[in-house]
């Protein structure tokens, strides 16, 4: 099997898990329409400066959620000895990364768009006539916030007070695939093409290569158990 | 020898400093502009420089650690890392400071501050890593691709935090400018300092990687008095 045949097959494994049990996304689901609600309270949430601010409400949400969907992503290969059985199998360490990210990428895409439907009717924004721009930003930078949150889900599995180290560690490196997503995600919500904008594009572009790149040489060194 | 050597440079550090000081409060004159504030960039700069000098080289001792599985490079790497981060602070509370005087807040964001303070909260991050890790070899792997990681987003971070906001002073140092922007007397003591801060900051990585060496015996000898 090919790199990547292994890793759908790892990002098979934990869907299946996760539409079984449905602990990741009730919980990653439920908490970012809690912190919707909470924000209408601190902004006029019918006002046209919403539209400048959502971008930035809607990926601080997803940034949160992301949070704890990552943190299950390899906890839940703790039980049983999961863990140590994936990495005794002849699936290379990159693979299982890769997978785990794409599993990432699917659970935080779903939580996206439970919270992007709340959010429109919620705070009176219409996104669904800038559907495909707001897609390709979301996937852009949903997989740079994924193949982060697999790696570094990878790195702190075993240490002391893992749900507290993950967001500590990743949200910095976050910043600016934060930054890029929040700027374009307020050219979205403004009607406003995103192509006079390449240059959050490419920061998106370089941080999903990038980190993807570093992702796939430093696996094993951090799947060493 | 490695006492020699951080007492050599502790007292070359110490030399340099006492005569920066001088220099810089008593012969310097005011700045036009900014009056006596001005003189705190001749730490700001040279620390900013140091920290992030610093974070470079422990990436080059992690790689090395990677490269090779000797703990001593992992040691030096997190004394640096460690030494860098105190620099770093050094950076932002001093130009916090000089923000105060001269712009009347203490904080603005800055594409400069900003990607300087998450720089350091990526290290910081690091440090509380390293101290969450019992096992020396898992530690020492874990925090070299942090490292590795930390430096690749720190340069993201510096570009992409360039294009979204902009209000910190340009740059004044010759390096950058090829000259004019600021007196040769000031630019120079600005150097020496940047030279005593570099100094003293591989005194403290050499105390501080003895340390960590230390801490790894005696961890080994408790682990073999346990077995």
């Amino acid at each position: 099997m090919n790199l990547f045949t292994q890793a759908f097959a790892v990002a098979r494994k934990d869907l299946a898990i996760e539409l079984r049990t449905k602990e990741s996304l009730n919980a990653a689901g439920s908490f970012a329409v809690v912190i919707l609600v909470i924000f209408s309270f601190a902004f006029e949430s019918f006002s046209d400066e919403m539209k400048e601010f959502g971008g930035g409400l809607l990926w601080l949400v997803f940034a949160f959620a992301g949070a704890l969907v990552f943190n299950r992503g390899f906890a839940r290969e703790l039980p049983n000895e999961c863990l140590d059985t994936l990495l005794a199998s002849p699936l290379s360490g990159a693979a299982l990364i890769i997978g785990k990210a794409f599993a990432n990428f699917a659970m935080l895409l779903v939580v996206e768009l439970v919270s992007i439907f709340t959010f429109g009717i919620f705070y009176n924004v219409n996104w669904l006539s800038e559907a495909g721009s707001l897609t390709v930003v979301f996937a852009l930078a949903t997989w740079g916030v994924s193949i982060l949150g697999a790696i570094f889900g990878a790195l702190t599995v075993n240490l002391r007070l893992r749900e507290l180290m993950l967001p500590v560690i990743i949200y910095p490196l976050m910043v600016p695939i934060l930054i890029a997503a929040i700027e374009l995600t307020n050219e979205v919500l403004n009607h406003r093409p995103i192509g006079g904008q390449m240059q959050w594009i490419r920061v998106l572009v370089a941080s999903d290569i990038g980190f993807t790149g570093l992702a796939w040489m430093l696996a094993d060194t951090i799947l060493v158990n | 020898m490695r006492e020699k050597l951080v007492m050599l440079l502790a007292g070359l550090a110490a030399i340099l400093l006492a005569y920066n000081l001088h220099h810089m409060f008593l012969v310097l004159p005011n700045e036009v502009s900014q009056d006596f504030i001005f003189r705190i960039i001749f730490f700001h700069v040279p620390a900013g420089i140091v920290g992030m000098i610093g974070f470079f080289v422990a990436l080059i001792f992690s790689v090395w650690y990677l490269a090779g599985g000797d703990l001593r490079y992992d040691s030096v790497a997190a004394s640096i890392v460690e030494v860098s981060v105190v620099f770093s602070i050094v950076n932002l509370v001093t130009g916090s400071i000089w923000a105060r005087v001269i712009w009347g807040i203490w904080w603005t964001w800055d594409y400069r501050l900003t990607s300087q303070l998450v720089c350091v909260l990526i290290f910081v991050g690091y440090v509380m890593m390293r101290r969450a890790i019992d096992e020396p070899t898992q530690r020492a792997r874990l925090s070299a691709a942090l490292t590795i990681f930390g430096c690749f987003d720190s340069v993201v971070v510096w570009k992409s935090i360039e294009w979204f906001r902009n209000n910190h002073p340009g740059p004044v140092l010759s390096i950058r400018t090829g000259g004019g922007n600021m007196d040769p007397d000031y630019e120079r003591t600005l150097w020496l300092n940047f030279l005593a801060l570099l100094i003293i900051g591989a005194a403290l990585a050499l105390v501080r990687s003895r340390q960590e060496s230390m801490e790894r015996e005696i961890d080994s000898l408790r682990r073999a008095a346990h077995v």
